[in-house]
């Protein structure tokens, strides 16, 4: 059917507002099913035995003790899920990933899987597996990997993107390069240039819901499949090929998701239940634990980046370029990539180059998290944007005002901007009370800003009328922090029904078409616009079935706040038909009311952020604490304002943990030595301020209300405006996040020796 | 397996069960009095997501052996509303929007009835040392901490 997605300004009379969410009573009460919480008739326990080891030959592999065990029911190994991918490279490292085949790749890679009656028996059948290790040399640093004489991964590994291709293998996967201009002859305009080099280390999503999920495949080839995901159907697809099963004959049902933040979009051990379940023919119930969502799900990449910007004495940057080496863990990814287009798209600039480098180190397969790839871009650009401005003597806000990209700008990625908010965003950051407040002893103020692209995709969405006139919709999009209470909201408004007769649900596999994932902060942009369409091919119908009722033409019925009305004064005269009367009659008017469509959501509309950042330094202990925290960032349209302040407010704790304590610290053996909540430090309650949000709306002019999406960016300047706070207080530039007590008193340590060298000089 | 016979009392209900020696609270209470409200985030006490109330003490449940809760009072999220009237923290953290994913509320509400209970009137940074055993990685607790203060002062009357 056509439609039209333009933004068209209309006024709002539900969009907007503050409404209850529609799972919010099922969530405090304890009745919200997540991935653990389900249960199946004679359901078996899976456990999954994992490497020891970071990098090793698998030998063999005996599984005969485990599998004689009484009470065990199956026992997988790679033999049981041979390669179906066909030569799809990206799906054969998944396979890889999902069960080690030649070689364990990392410390917690999946080797073998058992199903049995119970935990006990499971943990004790893992205990009988012998496997066979030849320990190979590993490399866990990304730095390290690429240096001459590091252990090879892969010996097929050539890098790509590099003419011509290399003779030899590497641990460098790929190499992509973005810009224009001339920067070495922007470096040449310039009066001032300031060149570093950062490093971010390893984090995690740290979902507090661990990966679950309850397979079933009967002897019949019918498989179904309960899981915490953020994206059923492509779970559904991607298992579907791993385990030769038809796609319509593996029905999976997204339970509530504790949390993903893009740990959740990849397939890890759910391959493994079903292909447990087949081979035991019983449900099976595969639940990691923290341990093993540490060491074997998808963190995010440590990097090492080089950035080197020059400016003129008036404050125009003339040349910016940067070099980001992004790990992957084992396999091809496209984190550098992401790195390399992020890095500068908050800026219009004349000449500017990156080129981005994908690594491959012995660590778990990297995984999205929250605007992949952009935070440490950001943290090694808005960290040098900073120190040339001080250096030329301009306001570090001003430096950005003056070099904001704006509508017409190229972005340094390619695409040409059409209206967007970083000007907006930064003009507020410079008339924000936080930015004039005094500050502290010991205390510093940080800036920084940040983009993501947001993302559309595919989207099938239904909307259907009940007999009694209240409404469903149905999405095929996971449910990650309100979008149901959003897309009840865009219902009501667009059929003039009150919010409460609507509810949304999150619909299995077999129920709908094909929806890419939770990513991208795209729901509320794709299934919204999509149940904007959805509403208003259903309208057509309400209004059809009107006509029908008072027996005049269609183009002589309209619809007005949830009522169809003559359209003039010739169409009739007939009072008001409400919606639930005209659903009410809807059995003998031509059947169900509904609105469907199926669409590519196109027309993302690109996102920006400022962020304001006190702290205060404790220079015994090198401990940080964030005093006060701003986030400035522009939604589109912010159609349920708490949840859209949630997403701008979880983003910026996630960043504080990021920049201040989290890292992956992997010992010399290659084992990750903190996999653990203990000792991989996430923030508590009693470590963060209230976090101020400023809601900018710029609309996106390819969505009907100019929604944007809100959920990543977020994350994207805190590393830096903390970097850039911590250094101001410690007046020395901190170049290496995490900025934990350690790293900062070595910081303070090495500012006082060059001092009294300094002293001692002079 | 030699099982533990257990009697105790969870939300004001008998119940007796049996369960290994070593099997943690949180597993008799999800699995096999299908409370599933009690979450697993970590199995260690890291987390907060499984804490109940025994005996009028807040404990993770993963850190508590199933064989210790006889004779105690057991008390978890599926006990604290009365009837349909919800908790003024359950009415509160929707109404504030205290949840995104939902998983650490469970734990958080039972935690934060422990800590109004001791405290009527907490300042804010004590309600945050008061929940500093709950891991919350969605929503960055602002609105968790409002949703608190909301809900002391609706019990106080204020």
């Amino acid at each position: 059917m056509a439609y039209d997605t333009n933004y068209t300004g209309q006024k709002f009379k539900v969009v907007g507002t503050r409404p209850l969410r529609p799972d919010g009573v099922d969530k405090v009460t304890g009745r919200a099913r997540y991935g653990a919480d389900a249960f199946a008739p004679g359901q078996l326990v899976g456990l999954v035995l994992r490497s020891p080891y970071a990098h090793a030959k698998i030998k063999k592999i005996d599984i005969s003790k485990a599998e004689k065990l009484p009470g065990v029911k199956a026992v997988i190994t790679s033999a049981d899920l041979p390669d179906l991918t066909n030569g799809d490279s990206g799906m054969y490292d998944i396979l890889v990933n999902c069960m080690a085949r030649e070689k364990a790749f990392y410390d917690g890679h999946a080797v073998a899987a058992v199903a049995a009656i119970d935990q006990t028996t499971a943990k004790k059948a893992l205990k009988l597996i012998k496997v066979d290790y030849e320990v190979l040399p590993h490399v866990t640093d990304v730095d390290a990997a690429i240096k001459p004489g590091a252990p090879v991964l892969h010996a097929n590994m050539f890098t790509d993107g590099v003419e011509p291709k290399p003779k030899k293998a590497s641990n460098i996967a790929k190499r992509t390069e973005f810009g224009h201009g001339d920067v070495e002859q922007g470096f040449k305009e310039a009066d001032v240039i300031v060149e570093r080099s950062f490093k971010t280390e390893q984090t995690h999503q740290g979902y507090i819901e661990p990966h679950a999920c309850l397979a079933n495949v009967g002897p019949d080839g019918q498989g179904e499949m309960w899981v915490c995901t953020q994206g059923h159907f492509v779970y559904r697809n991607q298992c579907a090929q791993l385990l030769g099963i038809d796609a319509a004959k593996l029905r999976v049902t997204a339970s509530e998701i504790g949390g993903g933040f893009g740990g959740k979009t990849h397939i890890w051990a759910e391959p493994l239940a079903l292909a447990l379940s087949r081979k035991a023919n019983r449900p099976v119930k595969l639940v990691m634990t923290r341990d093993e969502v540490f060491k074997a799900s998808g963190p995010t990449s440590s990097t090492s980046i080089d950035v080197k910007i020059g400016a003129r004495r008036d404050g125009t940057i003339t040349a910016a370029q940067a070099t980001l080496r992004y790990q992957g863990g084992p396999f091809l990814g496209m984190w550098a990539e992401l790195g390399a287009m992020t890095s500068y798209a908050c800026y219009d600039l004349k000449n500017v180059k990156t080129v981005g480098y994908e690594v491959v180190v012995n660590r778990p397969k990297v995984a999205a998290y929250r605007a992949p790839s952009a935070p440490m871009a950001a943290f090694a650009v808005e960290s040098v944007v900073d120190e040339l401005a001080a250096k030329i003597g301009m306001d570090a806000v001003e430096f950005r005002i003056k070099n904001a990209a704006k509508e017409g700008t190229k972005s340094s990625y390619g695409p040409t901007y059409g209206p967007i908010g970083i000007g907006p965003t930064l003009e507020a950051a410079k008339n924000h009370p936080h930015m004039k407040a005094p500050l502290g002893k010991n205390q510093g103020r940080g800036m920084a800003c940040g983009f993501w692209f947001n993302f559309g995709g595919q989207t099938c969405t239904s909307l259907n009328v009940t007999p009694d006139g209240s409404v469903t919709v149905s999405v095929g999009t996971i449910d990650v922090g309100g979008s149901r209470a959003s897309m009840g909201l865009i219902a009501a408004e667009e059929l003039g029904v009150p919010y409460e007769d609507v509810r949304c649900v999150v619909a299995d596999t077999s129920s709908l078409g094909h929806n890419d994932m939770s990513d991208g902060s795209r729901v509320t942009f794709s299934s919204g616009m999509n149940t904007v369409i959805a509403a208003r091919n259903a309208k057509k119908v309400l209004i059809q079935r009107a006509a029908k009722m008072w027996d005049i033409p269609e183009d002589a019925v309209t619809w007005e706040d949830g009522y169809a009305k003559p359209a003039g004064a010739n169409a009739g005269n007939f009072p008001p038909l409400s919606l639930k009367e005209i659903a009410a009659a809807a059995a003998n008017t031509g059947g169900p009311i509904a609105g469907h469509n199926e669409f590519v959501a196109d027309g993302a509309g690109v996102s920006f952020a400022t962020h304001i950042c006190d702290v205060e330094l404790d220079r015994e202990t090198g401990a940080t604490k964030v005093v006060r925290y701003t986030v400035i960032q522009d939604a589109g349209k912010a159609i349920h304002p708490s949840y859209v302040e949630g997403q701008y407010q979880g983003g910026a704790a996630q960043g504080i943990g990021w920049a201040l304590n989290e890292e992956y610290i992997y010992g010399k053996n290659g084992q990750l030595q903190n996999a653990g909540f203990l000792d991989y430090r996430i923030p508590v309650c009693s470590d963060l301020p209230m976090i101020d949000t400023v809601i900018l709306e710029i609309p996106n002019p390819n969505h009907p209300y100019g929604v944007r999406g809100v959920g990543e960016t977020s994350i994207v300047p805190p590393l830096a405006a903390i970097a850039n706070a911590v250094s101001n207080a410690a007046g020395v530039r901190m170049t290496h996040i995490p900025m934990s007590p350690p790293r900062i008193l070595k910081a303070l340590d090495e500012k006082a020796e060059k001092k009294a060298a300094k002293a001692k000089a002079a | 397996m030699a099982g533990v016979h257990v009697s105790t009392t969870v939300n004001g209900d008998a119940v007796d069960f049996v369960c290994e020696p070593g099997e943690p609270l949180l597993d008799v209470l999800r699995n096999r009095l299908g409370l599933t409200g009690a979450k697993e985030g970590c199995g260690t006490g890291d987390c907060g997501a499984c804490s109940v109330i025994v005996d009028n003490e807040l404990v993770c449940s993963c850190l508590v052996l199933g064989a210790e809760a006889e004779g105690r009072k057991i008390e978890t999220v599926e006990g604290m509303a009365d009837g349909d009237k919800l908790h003024p923290l359950q009415s509160k953290f929707i109404e504030h929007a205290a949840l995104q994913c939902g998983i650490c509320t469970p734990g958080f509400l039972i935690a934060a009835r422990a800590l109004l209970k001791k405290n009527k009137n907490p300042t804010e940074e004590e309600i945050r040392f008061g929940l500093a055993g709950n891991l919350c990685r969605c929503t960055g607790y602002d609105k968790i901490v409002r949703a608190v203060q909301a809900a002391a002062a609706e019990m106080r009357g204020a």
